[in-house]
């Protein structure tokens, strides 16, 4: 619901630093987005087909790398994938969790010409 | 074709106003408190109360976040220091308030007299767990209707919470809400987390969460 924005400043940060590197045309734009992280690529996608109309970004192609959620239990330490929505450790089936990867949402790197 | 390194985060222009408005609000000595919740859940109702019970104790302000209308600010307007509406349908994004909106609205406040500024943010558990807006807390409310498994679905919002509060304890004896499971959810994501449990309709329990409110105000930035 909220990728306009987030897709707003994915352009910005592109044309600025294809700028910085006197690129041409921007091929490929590599996101970091963890699946915790609430953004949808779709949407993403969508978005920006129309913010980089007539930029050098034009037709870029958005690469997703997901990265899956991971938590650590606060009582033994495991890290571990949840299977499901409890998020319960599997080694000592405590429930008190901390994120450890999930929340990602960056760009990674830009291809250029 | 050439590769060019980024590594940047793509919520950074949001992080840096964000930390631009706390250093405006620490400047001029304001607390500042981010209330989130599903519709419904009574962010305006905590609101109203907390300030016809704070009245001559803090001067505070609110900032109303809704996708449209005015009916939340008209119904705080009495009794806040100040209050600003901000409709977000007509902006970029409307599921959310943005630190830049709050840039905005804070322009529009007398900042000298403000002890407290009560943030109503845009009825919704996803969006804004994603955007820091410059507040010290957050607080997340959650309803008894709503029933007890929205920290299992909505786990962001509840993880980033300074303190939860459980609204509508007086329709415990007509839902089927588990107060016990809804704590150990929550505090399983956020040991740390104060939680309150009260009735905005009843009054029960709103004395300890404004005497909280009072105590994070003094200890972190008393004025008088």
């Amino acid at each position: 619901m909220h990728e306009l924005g987030v897709t707003e400043n994915i352009v910005n940060i592109a044309l600025t630093k294809a700028g910085e590197a006197q690129a041409n045309k921007v091929v490929r734009i590599n996101l970091v987005v963890g699946e915790l992280s609430g953004f949808v690529p779709d949407c993403i996608q969508f978005y920006f087909d129309a913010l980089s109309k007539d930029t050098i970004a034009q037709g870029a192609a958005l690469h997703f790398e997901s990265v899956p959620a991971e938590l650590r239990c606060r009582d033994c330490s495991t890290i571990f994938q949840p299977q499901d929505t409890l998020w319960a450790c599997p080694k000592c089936v405590g429930r008190s969790v901390e994120i450890f990867k999930g929340r990602e949402l960056y760009i990674e790197s830009l291809e250029v010409e | 074709m050439k590769k060019i390194e980024v590594i940047q985060n793509i919520l950074e222009a949001n992080d840096t106003i964000a930390n631009r408005n706390r250093q405006l609000l620490d400047k001029h000595r304001i607390f500042v408190i981010n209330i989130m919740s599903a519709p419904g859940a009574g962010k305006t109702s905590l609101i109203l109360e907390t300030l016809t019970r704070l009245k001559g104790k803090l001067s505070i302000a609110v900032i109303e976040g809704d996708v449209a209308s005015t009916v939340d600010a008209e119904k705080v307007e009495s009794v806040a220091t100040a209050v600003v509406q901000i409709n977000t349908g007509k902006m970029p994004e409307s599921c959310s308030l943005m630190a830049v909106m709050i840039e905005l609205a804070l322009k529009d406040m007398p900042l000298n007299d403000i002890d407290l500024i009560l943030i109503e943010n845009v009825g919704n558990l996803i969006c804004p767990a994603e955007f820091a807006l410059g507040e010290h807390k957050r607080v997340v409310i959650s309803s008894l209707p709503e029933g007890d498994d929205k920290p299992i679905k909505y786990p962001l919002i509840f993880v980033d919470a300074d303190a939860v509060i459980i609204n509508k304890m007086d329709l415990l004896p007509h839902v089927d809400f588990d107060i016990a499971a809804f704590r150990r959810s929550i505090t399983g994501l956020n040991p740390k987390v104060e939680v309150f449990q009260l009735s905005c309709k009843t009054g029960e329990g709103v004395e300890r969460w404004c005497s909280w409110m009072l105590e994070q105000v003094k200890t972190n930035v008393a004025k008088r």
